[in-house]
């Protein structure tokens, strides 16, 4: 067993999530179940080989340049061209779940 | 009026020789829906305002005597994983219940501005992430040609509405195969265009690396029409790739004689449906008999390709999944006492089990002392199962392949089984790790009378082949 119900806890800690008692037991079996199938992986050798973030970046990648004007092609014009119009306040804030009409409301962040 | 065989040119036509009206025709739908979607379950969302407002833009157009554009009165149906300025989105799930997009999803908008008339949202495994449509959060869709099967997923809404006749065509996502799938499941074409091909703009974000926006048609023409109004660059999304858009429509007519199609043994092994075998072999001869060349390939990582999936799409998944925090938008948990109870909790309330147990992996695998034996060797496996796709189409055009090894499956009969839920998608993921595009073309029925579905796998950027071959395909075995 790869995963214990330890580093289900320190896990879902880093993915902000809590879990209930019987979703922690259940998340052991099934990330145990799925990680030993995903070990399949490790029969092959990939000590010589590239990894591939995005399929994309075979097109367009100027190979010739360094650093970011490799990905020139990626440029969205309306970076290129000044920056496009904010959303109104109004209906950025529609959708929040608590806001006083100007900034979004949470709940406070220092506890004591 | 038939709205079950309905295609864009027959109810375009039918508007702009006014034997209907735009208006008419969206009220037959929205009553058709009425009457059979108690039963499906493929809706989540109905826009009828909206509706009715581009329909009464059509119907003036026609009173005014001018063009109908492509796709001018044609009604559809949206998965919910597209935003939808001022008409609720939820993308399945309980966190987004109540949101409303002050947006357009770019193909949402492509697809108004050529004249199609928008029903409403349809139902889907939450944040896309499903094989069977069991996962959203509302309830489950069934397949219409047996209602105690799953329709597939996670497009399940949009196959189910196109089969059942709720929708003329539908826009589906396609991350591991959530639109062939569905397709094959509900007896429909569904077409899964090359990475960057369409904006993702819009489209609720599961892996982005993966994410797909394509059609769900009732025929390879009218996948064809569709990509041609969706497709292209789109300034909004720095993935949406500066390659010309071809007359998708125009080269359907090409003539497929003389093309080299591949078969790998790789898609036909164990765990493959004998019968699902047997018509995929049979729809194999039949490309034979129309001139095609049929050539073996190999493609040798295949065994490894839904491994590699659900490490690349976990992490990117919990990553883009961070963002629903209670704050800006979407659901929040009540009484939290402090900012970081706040997240949890309305993170643990408003996402699904499934949802829960990818971020969970996506997150277990980017995080320290494991990101290079899961993320980074997965992405490595990406090179390799993408290099067997680069070598096999040096020799041939296209590679046919099923599209699922079993036909549409029992509603329950997975959902236990994260692990067997996942092997659904056996044959399609190899597509979206390689970013190339792949269509499902109904081949035949099972003795149940359940669709089976056939694969047809292209090039980058060469939409326009695979097309061809599912046209002819469909044209020579038309009842």
């Amino acid at each position: 067993m790869k995963v214990t119900e330890q580093s289900v806890v320190y896990v879902a800690d880093l993915a902000n999530l809590e879990l209930t008692d019987e979703e922690r037991g259940r998340m052991v079996r099934d990330l145990n179940s799925i990680l030993d199938y995903i070990d399949r992986l490790n029969q092959l050798d990939t000590s010589n080989v590239a990894p591939l973030a995005q399929t994309l970046d075979r097109y367009g990648v100027d190979e010739s340049k360094q650093g970011t004007a490799r990905f020139a092609y990626a440029s969205r014009d309306d970076i290129r061209e000044g920056l496009r119009k904010s959303l109104p306040h109004e209906e950025a804030l529609a959708n929040a779940p608590e806001s006083d009409g100007t900034f979004f409301k949470v709940p406070k962040v220092i506890e004591r | 009026m038939d709205l079950d065989s309905l295609t864009i040119d027959s109810a375009r036509t039918a508007v702009a020789e006014r034997k209907t009206t735009a208006t008419a025709l969206a009220e037959a739908f929205y009553d058709k829906i009425q009457k059979d979607d108690p039963q499906i379950g493929a809706y989540l969302i109905l826009s009828k305002n909206r509706a009715m407002e581009t329909a009464g833009r059509i119907d003036r157009l026609v009173a005014q005597g001018a063009d109908l554009p492509p796709l001018g009165g044609v009604p559809v149906g949206i998965k919910d994983v597209m935003v939808t300025r001022g008409v609720r989105s939820t993308a399945g799930s309980k966190i987004l219940g109540n949101y409303i997009p002050p947006y357009d999803c770019t193909a949402v908008a492509r697809m108004e501005a050529a004249g199609a008339i928008v029903l409403g949202k349809l139902n889907c495994d939450e944040f896309a992430m499903g094989s069977s449509n069991e996962n959203s959060a509302f309830h489950p869709v069934r397949n219409p040609r047996d209602t105690s099967r799953v329709p597939g997923g996670s497009s399940g809404g949009s196959a189910a509405a196109v089969a059942a006749g709720m929708a003329v065509v539908a826009l589906g996502s396609d991350t591991g195969g959530s639109i062939r799938q569905p397709a094959s499941f509900c007896g429909v074409v569904g077409l899964m265009p090359t990475y960057g091909r369409v904006s993702r703009y819009g489209l609720i974000a599961f892996a982005s690396s993966l994410d797909h926006i394509g059609p769900l048609a009732r025929t390879v023409k009218d996948a064809a029409i569709v990509l041609r109004t969706i497709a292209g660059r789109d300034p909004m999304d720095s993935t949406s790739a500066d390659v010309p858009v071809p007359d998708y429509v125009a080269e359907l007519e090409k003539p497929i004689r003389g093309l080299k199609i591949g078969v790998a043994k790789e898609y036909f092994g164990e765990g493959l449906d004998s019968e699902v075998r047997n018509a995929v072999e049979t729809a194999i001869e039949k490309l034979r008999s129309l001139g095609c060349e049929i050539v073996p390939v190999s493609l040798l990582h295949t065994e490894y390709a839904i491994p590699t999936y659900y490490i690349v799409a976990t992490a990117e998944a919990s990553s883009n999944l961070a963002r629903f925090d209670g704050v800006r938008y979407g659901y929040r948990a009540r009484n939290a006492r402090a900012l970081s109870d706040m997240y949890r909790r309305s993170r643990d309330e408003g996402f699904g089990a499934e949802v829960k147990r990818r971020i969970m992996l996506g997150t277990y695998a980017l995080s320290a002392g494991y990101y290079d034996a899961y993320y980074l060797k997965a992405q490595k496996v990406r090179t390799l199962l993408t290099r067997d796709f680069d070598e096999a189409f040096k020799k041939v055009d296209a590679i046919v392949t099923p599209t699922s090894p079993t036909a549409a499956f029992k509603l329950g009969e997975k959902v236990n089984d994260p692990l067997a839920m996942y092997l659904a998608d056996i044959y399609t993921v190899t597509a979206d790790l390689a970013g190339i595009p792949g269509i499902s073309i109904p081949c035949g029925e099972t003795h149940e009378k359940l669709p089976i579905g056939l694969q047809i796998l292209g090039r980058h950027f060469d939409e326009a082949t695979i097309l061809r071959v599912a046209h002819a395909y469909e044209q020579a075995t038309a009842s």
